[in-house]
């Protein structure tokens, strides 16, 4: 099946195109070599640090339970390798801050015999419901677009409310990022039957894949696979930079609107990345935790972009090293892409959960440049997806008007970056908005101690 | 390995346009405009918009240095399009003089006095203009006869805009019908042959440069094009009710400062709304505005004056028209 132009869909308000730069498309996934020693923080997901169960000078296998989750919203931790572990300590992760971790010293490579460690396909589902929900909570799977929201979490839709379809979040529209894109070609009938586990965890007959137009193999791929998968349907979309922003992607290929401040499931659909549901697939149907992930390690001046299968915990140093090593013109690392990501400091920092890509920026290009004044030319305004007034949120946080800017709605925000990256006058629009949504935050903690 | 890295929050990457890449569009925008004039004026259509424009720029570097004492913004461009756009605004036969007071006050009072680029509400050339429109009214409304290059300053022949007979006729009572007899026919002035002001003459021109900036996303089509059609409709309306006494809708268009008050003036970043929706009730005003001027006010053009009232109602426009918010409907509508 041909995909025509007039069948794409896209979001309809604002959207920036930035280069796309997916240097490491046509790159395979590699294995990267085991790393001697792996760096696995207690929290790698949004919500509470999970609750350590083992003690320094233990020895585990790979996929064996680290931290139990500890909390409503919360994940299990898992190990990545076999070895001994060396310390518990705090160490510093992508955030900047220091978390509790587990340094453990890779020995072989022994897995929890549960895992079923063989690449034949399981397309059976005998399990219920229940069964899906529950392997997917002690997995310890997390969003992996980069959210990390608990995938239990989402799966267990909330009394008195319904979910109607589910979106796989195939679009990628971080420029720079691939590992999705070569998931779904490689993976892709793993993909399929990990789709049919979370409709059946979710009680719908109806999915959708959501993918950008510029990975057409992928559309094509997929698109044969689902027209022998009933209730399964794959949409091309516009190019277009928020397209994968969770809201954007429900409008665009539902066309409802999720309201201010509510949750997709108000609106009947529940959105899952790929990767989340390439990991379902696996703990449902070969017992195995989330332990590795596919990263694209990718730069301009980078020797080998590229995309590997990385075990949770190893140093972003070493994936680097990997494809060519950093180069000498390097100004900045990001983790994510570069529309989202986080720049870190340090390299001994550990790929976790929501890591899906290393982007290596040369100096040229990693510094930003001088804020000069606002010239009202209202770009900013006309690509915020969410139909802010980013200037305005800029000025109310220049002057600490916080209750006007939750008025002006700052709370909305995706930080998505559109704005930022538009601005002519090169503002830092979003920094001030990410200002905003602190105070608002703790004005409206204040508010409700002030209640109770 | 041990690299200082840059850290600096998301986005890591930025888009390619900046406040000197847009400002030099307009300038390229505005080009064609300026050939046709100096096609039509003469060599003055060439040097007094290169004067204007280095006049603003000296006034803008002195009053930061000597007066503001901040950095220079110079390299924005910005002074550079204040200057064009006020001398396209001005005869092609004014002296010097008046021309280095008019881009004095353009930047002075136009644009310093209230801090300078992105703070002033009124657009700053059409307060140069403005200004010395009220202060040396013959100066600004002796229109040189196109003629071409042979046409030195002193020996131009002089006369009035066709807007200007217009208005002069009806005063003296004569029939509008009439008079347009002897105003150049509507393809003569679609290519700019007619008297009038440097840069307005030559719709034609002034599309082109609209074309340019549409296609460079300077601007969006919202203010020219609701402006336009709000001057063809509304004049229009009252030519058909009375042909006799109005000119007809093309004329309107065609004639005066319409053209490059809608394209490039009324569309300033600066002094317009921030929504499209904000922008077409902007652009309706001024449009209305113009025909109301030209048809009941005391002077022949409408639209310089249109531009700045409805520059002063733009804050409160940007107050009251909010872009649809995301997510701004009822729970499953
Ligand atoms: S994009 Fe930048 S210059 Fe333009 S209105 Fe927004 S903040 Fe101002
Ligand atoms: S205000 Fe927020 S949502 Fe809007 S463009 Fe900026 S970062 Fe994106």
């Amino acid at each position: 099946m041909t995909v025509q132009k007039n069948q794409l869909k896209t979001f309809p308000k604002g959207g920036v195109h930035p280069a796309e730069n997916k240097l490491s498309a046509g790159s395979p996934i590699k294995i990267l070599p085991l790393p001697d020693r792996v760096i696995i923080p207690v929290v790698q997901h949004l919500g509470a640090p999970a609750e350590p169960v083992v003690q320094k000078g233990d020895t585990v296998v790979a996929g064996q339970l680290l931290a139990k989750s500890k909390g409503f919203v919360s994940a299990n931790i898992h190990s990545s390798v076999s070895g001994k572990i060396f310390r518990i300590e705090a160490r510093f992760d992508a955030s900047g801050y220091k978390r509790l971790s587990f340094v453990i010293n890779r020995h072989e490579d022994e897995w929890d015999p549960a895992i079923d460690r063989s690449d034949t396909l399981h397309e059976k589902i005998t399990v219920s419901r229940e069964e899906i929900i529950r392997k997917i909570q002690e997995a310890g799977i997390v969003g992996m677009g980069g959210a990390t929201f608990p995938t239990h979490i989402k799966l267990n839709v909330p009394k008195g409310k319904k979910a109607d379809i589910l979106i796989i979040n195939g679009v990628e529209c971080e420029p720079f990022l691939t590992a999705d894109h070569r998931l779904m070609l490689e993976k892709s009938k793993e993909l399929m039957v990990g789709i049919h586990l979370l409709m059946k965890a979710l009680e719908v007959d109806k999915a959708v894949i959501g993918i950008e137009q510029n990975k057409p193999d992928a559309i094509a791929l997929l698109n044969g696979l689902a027209e022998k998968s009933p209730g399964i349907t794959v949409q091309a979309l516009k190019v277009k930079y928020p397209q994968g922003g969770e809201k954007q992607l429900i409008k665009a290929i539902t066309g409802r609107e999720v309201p201010s401040g509510a949750l997709p499931v108000d609106v009947g659909a529940v959105v899952h990345n790929v990767g989340t549901t390439l990991a379902a697939y696996e703990a449902v149907q070969k017992n195995k935790p989330l332990m590795e992930r596919i990263v694209t390690v990718t730069g301009k001046s980078l020797q080998d972009p590229s995309n590997f299968l990385v075990r949770i915990g190893t140093p972003v140093a070493e994936v680097i090293e990997a494809a060519g090593g950093l180069p000498d013109d390097t100004g900045k690392v990001v983790l994510g892409g570069p529309m989202m990501g986080k720049a870190v400091s340090k390299l001994d920092i550990p790929v976790t959960k929501g890591t899906s890509g290393i982007l290596i920026i040369p100096d040229s290009e990693a510094h930003r440049m001088p804020v000069q004044p606002c010239i009202r030319c209202a770009k900013c305004v006309s690509v915020c997806p969410m139909g802010l007034e980013p200037y305005l949120l800029m000025l109310l946080g220049q002057h600490q008007l916080w209750d006007k800017a939750r008025q002006e709605r700052a709370l909305d925000c995706i930080e998505c970056g559109s704005c930022s990256f538009v601005c002519p006058a090169d503002r830092p629009l979003l920094d001030y908005i990410r200002l905003d949504k602190m105070r608002i935050g703790a004005l409206i903690r204040k508010e409700k101690k002030a209640v109770s | 390995m041990n690299k200082l890295l840059t850290v600096s929050l998301s986005p890591h990457v930025h888009g390619k346009d900046s406040t000197s890449r847009l400002m030099t569009g307009v300038v390229i925008a505005l080009l064609p405009a300026w050939a046709v004039s100096v096609y039509f004026f003469g060599w003055a259509a060439l040097y007094l918009p290169v004067l204007s424009v280095v006049f603003c720029m000296i006034f803008e570097f002195l009053i930061q240095k000597y007066m503001l004492k901040k950095a220079s913004s110079l390299k924005d461009g910005s002074a550079v399009v204040t200057g064009l756009l006020l001398a396209f605004t001005l005869p092609s036969n004014l002296p010097i003089w008046i021309l280095a007071i008019g881009a004095l006050i353009a930047i002075g009072v136009g644009k310093m006095s209230f801090g300078g680029l992105g703070t002033n509400p009124f657009n700053p050339a059409l307060v140069g203009r403005v200004f010395l429109f009220i202060s040396f009214p013959v100066q600004l409304t002796s229109w040189p006869v196109p003629k071409g290059f042979h046409t030195s300053l002193t020996d131009a022949v002089t006369g009035a805009t066709p807007l200007g007979m217009l208005k002069e006729g009806m005063r003296s009572g004569e029939q509008v019908s009439t008079l347009l007899k002897n105003v150049p026919d509507h393809m003569q002035m679609f290519l700019g042959y007619m008297g009038g002001s440097m840069g307005e003459v030559a719709a034609a021109a002034l599309l082109l440069g609209f074309l340019y900036l549409l296609w460079k996303k300077i601007i969006t089509w919202h203010i020219p094009v609701t402006i336009l059609t709000t001057v063809f409709l509304f004049s229009g309306l009252l030519w058909l009710i009375n042909p006799a006494n109005n000119a007809d809708p093309v004329f309107h268009l065609l004639t005066g400062g319409v053209m490059l008050g809608s394209i490039f003036m009324a569309t300033d970043y600066v002094t317009s709304p921030m929504t499209p929706k904000g922008m077409i009730i902007y652009a309706i005003g001024i449009g209305l505005l113009t025909v109301i001027i030209r048809r009941w006010g005391a002077y022949p053009e409408g639209v310089q004056f249109a531009i700045l009232i409805m520059n002063a109602f733009v804050p409160l426009i940007n107050m009251y028209v909010k872009p649809k918010r995301f997510g701004e409907v009822k729970k499953n509508g």
